[in-house]
């Protein structure tokens, strides 16, 4: 198994250290308020919650320059807020109020940023993978050296658009990053119940596509993954499939009745893997942060939440005219 | 003006596409080396290099994938799909992809994308080689859906498809690829070199999307038809001496209903022809909207003339094909209802 782990002792900067635990901080917090929010009844229908599997996108955006683009599943609020869009818009889409990214015609599962090259946000499992190709296959094509992070999860990887690409992707030397973010349950069946498959990055060996499996709990490892993979794209080598081993604590979507996990095992993945905890740990142990500094941090991301939740009631519904526009030019 | 087959005039206009602008791009199937399996593409490889028109692995959903991904990454993608029979794994990106692109991003991301593919029956290609998917695609907000139906047509639609900044659905009936196809199956094809509708203008020459051309001009009803039924609906008012309006499309989506309007209007009679079944058919579409816009014009109801609700049939190919004589059969029993 060629899990990346980071040293116990972190050679990682304060700076960095702290950037990280902000970033993962405010995927969690953000996440919670949403599902309050749903709780009130102001986020309605489909809403996938990103809690516990933060330290893969926070990772591998620090590990991304800037042109570099990404694309994922329904599962899309952490990749939206870790590559820097507008923690209101995102909080307003999930609303469906005109101040939303996507005016609240996209909704939770479907939002766009070309400002941060964010190309959604996709409602069909795995039908985001070959997009993410041919996003690849542009910046090649017009000599932009830039690679794309393609996001999927275990239940997408058993789709056979996931195997058409790869052997696009390989047969082109696509600059493409695949990022399987593992967290061992596509809805309610476990991996276990869907492939016999041990691994899920081995499978690119059959298209000759290099990758490796990585501890998607341990943000350090996951931004060193990320940086060997985005070397290897931008030195024309292809893509690369980085398998996040990951977990969601909360269910699929809203309304998933938990019934194929214990809640000991949840329990122990938070008690033992948290992402987040595992990097306060460092900054407290490291001596490069008081429990009052990390207090201040969680105090500044909660006014930002509490200003994105306030924004998304706020911001009018769309009016219907708007939702006439842009089907065409 | 010189004459070319319908295959030539596409080939001509990905190779002023491509000209034009560097972003055109042509892939799929056999595209590249071979130059298509019906040599659509064929030299476009050698004048462009393989960076610009190239083959792909049988991979219909990727190939269609790919190319919204490179479109919304500023390119400008023509991809065909072998057979539009082939299309229904690659259906998932068209209709969830690129038709909504646009929409779900309130306009930041676009999809021009142009999927090319052979339509129609005719050949005796049987059920997975024959048939016309257009109505699966016209029901789908945010994609157009175009078919030619002579080469000139052929050449400026697809030009002005891959200018277009929205997805187009290209459809080719194959079976007027050499020559417009009366439905006389039994009678010597007359090519499109030796026919007044096979010229075709030299150069950049885009014939705009939404805008149906009149193919023949008379007073007692109009056909409104497009595709390989152009040119049946064309023989059987020649043959038969009939005064009629022949509407061809040329696009379905958008659709230039005004010109049937007016002409129903005016003859106060409709038939509606497609090669395709006729429940849930594109016909279905046109029957609605010209009797919500010409009912109390209308001297009988409106008919429609169709492939038959089967599969497409390997024997009796010409049974379900809604060739001259069902064509001519109904257009009695409109004239005298």
């Amino acid at each position: 198994m060629a899990t990346a782990k980071s040293a116990k002792k972190s050679n990682t900067s304060k700076e960095e250290l702290l950037e990280h635990y902000r970033e993962m901080l405010l995927i969690r917090r953000f996440e919670e308020k949403a599902g309050q929010l749903y709780g009130m009844g102001l986020i309605g229908g489909f809403c996938h919650l990103y809690i516990g599997q933060e330290a893969v996108v926070v990772g591998l955006e620090a590990a991304a320059e800037e042109g570099d683009k990404r694309v994922t599943s329904y599962r899309d609020h952490g990749h939206m807020l870790a590559c820097g869009m507008d923690p209101k818009g995102v909080m307003a889409e999930l609303t469906g109020r005109e101040g939303g990214y996507s005016k609240g015609k996209g909704g939770s599962m479907h939002m766009f940023s070309t400002e941060k090259h964010f190309y959604g946000g996709h409602g069909i499992v795995g039908a985001q993978v070959p997009i993410g190709a041919g996003l690849a296959f542009a910046d090649k094509y017009l000599g932009n050296d830039r690679v794309t992070f393609t996001y999927f999860g275990d239940g997408a990887a058993n789709q056979g658009q996931v195997a058409e690409t790869y052997n696009m992707a390989e047969l082109w030397d696509l600059p493409v990053i695949f990022v399987i973010e593992n967290n061992q349950y596509a809805m309610g069946t476990s991996m276990k119940r869907a492939t016999k498959s041990p691994s899920l990055w081995e499978r690119g060996a059959a298209y000759g596509i290099e990758g490796e499996e990585v501890d998607g709990m341990d943000v350090l490892a996951v931004k060193a993954a990320g940086e060997k993979a985005i070397a290897h794209c931008r030195a024309g080598k292809g893509p690369y499939i980085l398998e996040m081993k990951t977990y969601r604590y909360r269910g699929h979507s809203m309304s998933d009745p938990a019934k194929y996990r214990t809640r000991e095992e949840v329990q122990k993945m938070r008690d033992e893997k948290d992402p987040i905890e595992h990097v306060r740990d460092l900054l407290i142990q490291g001596k490069h942060a008081s429990e009052d500094d990390l207090k201040a941090v969680d105090k500044e991301i909660k006014q930002i939440v509490n200003d994105a939740a306030d924004f998304a009631r706020e911001s009018p519904e769309p009016a219907l005219d708007e939702l006439w526009t842009d089907i065409y030019a | 003006m010189p004459h070319m087959t319908m295959i030539e005039a596409i080939r001509d206009a990905h190779d002023i596409a491509m000209d034009r602008d560097e972003r055109v791009v042509v892939f799929g199937e056999d595209v590249g080396f071979f130059g298509g399996v019906f040599r659509c593409t064929a030299g476009l490889q050698k004048k462009y290099g393989a960076t610009r028109c190239f083959d792909t692995p049988i991979s219909e959903l990727g190939i269609v994938g790919t190319a919204i991904g490179m479109a919304a990454n500023d390119m400008r993608p023509v991809v065909e799909v072998q057979f539009a029979d082939y299309m229904y794994p690659a259906y998932d990106q068209l209709v969830s992809e690129a038709a909504r692109l646009r929409y779900r991003s309130a306009g930041e991301f676009t999809c021009p994308i142009v999927v090319r593919m052979p339509t129609g029956g005719g050949i005796f290609g049987a059920q997975t080689h024959s048939q016309s998917p257009e109505a699966l695609f016209t029901h789908v907000a945010g994609l157009k859906t175009v078919v030619p139906s002579t080469p000139a047509d052929a050449k400026g639609l697809l030009l002005a498809a891959i200018e277009d900044p929205d997805p187009v659905i290209f459809l080719e009936p194959k079976r007027i690829y050499n020559g417009p196809f009366d439905g006389h199956h039994d009678r010597p094809l007359v090519g499109w070199k030796k026919h007044e509708l096979g010229e075709v203008p030299e150069g950049h020459t885009p014939v705009p999307l939404g805008k149906a051309a009149l193919r023949a001009e008379g007073d007692d009803l109009t056909i409104v038809t497009y595709g390989t039924m152009v040119h049946v609906a064309l023989g059987v008012v020649a043959g038969a001496g009939l005064s009629a309006d022949v509407i061809d499309l040329r696009t379905l989506v958008p659709l230039d209903i005004d010109a049937v309007v007016a002409s129903v209007k005016r003859t106060g009679r409709c038939l509606v022809l497609h090669e395709a079944t006729l429940t849930s058919g594109f016909g279905a579409e046109l029957a609605a909207q010209v009797q919500e816009a010409c009912f109390y014009h209308l001297e009988a109801p409106v008919k429609r003339v169709a492939g038959w609700d089967t599969p497409y049939p390997h024997a009796g190919e010409w049974d379900y094909f809604p060739g001259p004589e069902r064509l001519l059969r109904n257009i009695e029993a409109l004239l005298e209802a």
